[in-house]
């Protein structure tokens, strides 16, 4: 009686709908060969029956499992004896209903089982029991019903074609709400967090403090963690890494997309783009590992050599490795613009007596530069939210420093501290975490708005 | 270039195959492709696309202070032709040009040509106006910039103003000189495109269908334009319509897949044709 077995079965009822509502339309035609009398095609009659088969029933079966558990639990613990009830916190009464459940499917219990909760856990498993086949009714009957329905209203006249179209519409808008509404549900939850943690911390202390300690007392007698949340440092840590990311990922992707888009023959495109776009399919564990354990110790060797003193763990060997991560990225959306220019304009400049190089200083880059920008502040904006490559590479100190070689942390580093191991979801510390996502989110989102914005208006320019 | 004897046996039989295609006129050129005074002279051009033949042995010349139509119906090979005239088709793959074609007796095929200045020499206007992406001035000085004519910027701004007369734009810009070329009407475009051709001061002016994305008055101007510019240029002129070719031009030639069938003074070609597919073509049988 499981609810799977029932949804198969809705399934199949809904294929069986689909042949009845066809044949119907056939039928109601006047036969195979009158089926040019049909408003719509006997295809979408069958459609439309399955539809109103499979569509009620499936919602019923999805609102009964998600209400069924609340429900059965309110109706037990109305029966159970008052003085079990009392004096619980809703975490223990949570920890009796569970231990009731657990009875009633006779698995293992935290305590020994009185009367009362025996009882209850037989009345728990038989009103489930009458639940599932109330469901079992319901959605079949549901189906059925559905199924009749339709059957009455096929008749040639019916517009079945619209009305077939118009419910693939609402479950197209209830699909893509699905992907709104979690994104509004993400940024929420986020928002609801950090407004706690402000509650705590001054966000003036949070953005303008240069002390970032968010070790806090656990234990009243605990010393040397006091907590202090000034995110400075690792603003500056983010924008250090991002912009050696920056500097490295501009000029490579952008030459790199120069020479595929104008100088490079057909062959050698042919195996060079795929070839780069390589680079941007390498997970970014591995990227880290790079960083981490080729690219740091190079840099540290060849600064002791040189005799300079460079962290183990340093801003230019994290910056250089994202900034390898990013070339892909700004030198596929640079290749897009610059080939969305329009072959007239290469051709004004090459029959002035331009050469090439001088059309595409002076007239392609020029005219793909704000689709360049855009393409360039979406890079920026993904520097700023890789974590990957900055925790196996960065380091934890929260350094406020402007020497590349000295080890500093970024915002996405510190999210992932003071989010992994045990925590206690209460602590300013792990709230920190909240404050820290929100403000890239905004600052990303903000990059990704003016990108895009910046990348549509130069759209606009040659349609 | 010479002529391989490889090459005219292959031509020969490429005529004759369009001949069985075409009817029995013979598809050598009628008429007087020479003129008295040759800017550019072209003998036995042809063009391939990869193995497609484009082009096929077309000799004509075109004269200082003339212009010179070209008209056909549609991938006759006008257009072809005349993007040899200043090699932009080089810049198309797999394109290959033979025979000879000669500005003031420079070949322009020659291997030691450059073709960049070239094109300096033998400007260019297309199909549809193509300003860059820049402001007036700017698009007016890109061509004397690249190349250095000017040494100061009161040299350039004269140079500008001298481009932008010329093309008629001068007292519709005067006042805007900074705002984007591309904000310009259609016909003013291309009157900004004609201006940036003239301010490298050329030779000769090829000129594809430039009023074929322009309305009637725009078209009006621009012939009217093209009829001052006669005075100090070479204009070649593809055209689809025969009006404006019987309108601009002094000399008409009439290209039919890839041949060049006549050629003659316009007032001659549109009155009295000599060919059967010139005249079926300007009486609108067919094209």
């Amino acid at each position: 009686m499981h609810s799977s077995t029932l949804l198969i079965i809705v399934l199949g009822l809904m294929s069986l709908a689909y042949y009845v509502g066809r044949k119907r339309a056939i039928v109601s035609a006047g036969g195979a060969g009158r089926i040019s009398t049909l408003h719509s095609l006997p295809t979408y009659y069958g459609l439309y029956a399955a539809l109103w088969a499979g569509i009620p029933a499936i919602l019923l079966m999805a609102l009964w499992t998600a209400f069924q558990d609340e429900i059965l639990v309110t109706l037990v613990k109305a029966e159970l004896p008052g003085s079990m009830l009392e004096g619980l916190s809703p975490g223990a009464v949570g920890l009796l209903v569970n231990d009731i459940k657990n009875l009633a499917s006779g698995a293992i219990v935290s305590r020994v089982a009185t009367p009362e909760m025996q009882a209850a856990a037989d009345r728990f498993a038989l009103f489930s029991q009458i639940a599932v086949w109330a469901m079992w009714l319901g959605v079949l009957a549901f189906a059925l019903g559905g199924m009749a329905f339709a059957w009455a209203r096929t008749k040639p006249q019916m517009r079945a074609r619209n009305r077939v179209e118009s419910i693939f519409m609402v479950i197209l808008v209830v699909f893509s709400s699905i992907a709104i509404l979690t994104t509004l549900g993400i940024v929420l939850s986020v928002l609801f967090e950090s407004l706690r943690f402000f509650q705590e911390i001054s966000p003036l202390d949070f953005f303008f403090g240069t002390l970032w300690s968010p070790q806090t007392a656990l234990r009243a007698d605990q010393v040397g963690a006091t907590g202090a949340f000034g995110a400075v440092p690792l603003f500056t840590g983010t924008l250090m890494v991002s912009a050696i990311a920056m500097l490295v990922a501009v000029p490579i992707g952008l030459m790199s997309a120069i020479y595929l888009s104008e100088y490079a023959p057909r062959r050698v495109r042919s195996w060079a783009k795929p070839t780069l776009e390589v680079l941007a399919g390498v997970p970014t564990v591995v990227y880290g590992f790079f960083a981490a354990l080729t690219v740091a110790p190079f840099i540290r060797e060849l600064g002791m050599s040189m005799g300079l003193d460079v962290a183990s763990e340093s801003a230019l060997a994290a910056g250089l490795v994202m900034g390898v991560m990013i070339i892909p990225f700004v030198s596929s959306l640079s290749e897009d613009v610059i080939n969305a220019v329009p072959q007239a304009m290469r051709d004004g400049s090459y029959a002035l007596g331009a050469t090439q190089s001088e059309t595409i200083r002076r007239v392609i880059i020029p005219a793909a530069l704000p689709g360049i920008v855009g393409g360039v502040l979406l890079a920026v904006s993904r520097a700023i939210g890789e974590t990957m490559i900055v925790v196996m590479a960065a380091g934890l100190a929260a350094n406020l420093t402007a020497n590349p070689l000295d080890s500093v942390t970024t915002v996405t580093v510190q999210i992932v501290t003071l989010l992994t191991g045990d925590q206690e979801f209460d602590s300013a510390k792990t709230m920190a975490a909240f404050a820290l996502g929100l403000t890239l989110f905004v600052v990303t989102l903000a990059l990704n708005v003016i990108a895009l914005q910046i990348v549509r208006k130069y759209r606009e320019q040659y349609e | 270039m010479s002529t391989t004897v490889d090459e005219m046996a292959r031509r020969t039989g490429a005529m004759s195959s369009a001949e069985l295609a075409g009817g029995r006129e013979s598809r050598a050129t009628v008429g007087d492709v020479t003129c008295a005074n040759p800017r550019m002279v072209c003998r036995d051009v042809d063009v391939f696309y990869g193995s497609t033949q484009a082009i096929k042995g077309v000799s004509l010349d075109i004269g200082k202070n003339e212009v010179v139509s070209m008209i056909g119906p549609s991938g006759c090979g006008k257009s072809t032709f005349l993007r040899c005239l200043n090699r932009m088709n080089d810049t198309i793959d797999g394109c290959r040009v033979t025979g000879s074609i000669k500005l003031d007796g420079q070949d322009i095929y020659d291997k030691g040509l450059d073709p960049v200045p070239l094109r300096a020499q033998v400007g260019m206007v297309f199909q549809k106006p193509n300003p860059f992406p820049k402001s007036i001035y700017e698009n007016v000085a890109y061509g004397p910039r690249i190349h250095g004519l000017t040494n100061s910027k009161a040299e350039l701004d004269e140079v500008i103003e001298g481009s932008l007369q010329k093309a008629g734009l001068w007292n519709e810009v005067k006042d805007r000189l900074d705002k984007p070329g591309t904000g310009l009407s259609g016909g003013q475009q291309q009157r900004l495109c004609i201006a940036r051709t003239i301010a490298v001061s050329p030779e000769v002016i090829l000129m594809d269908e430039p009023c074929s994305a322009l309305d009637p008055i725009a078209t009006a101007i621009i012939e009217e334009l093209i009829d001052e510019l006669r005075a100090n240029y070479s204009i070649a002129i593809v055209t689809h319509s025969m009006q404006q070719a019987a309108r601009v031009s002094q000399r008409t030639a009439y290209f039919h897949l890839g041949d060049l069938i006549e050629v003659g003074e316009t007032n001659q070609v549109f009155t009295n044709p000599k060919h059967r597919l010139t005249e079926d073509y300007i009486t609108g049988r067919f094209g």
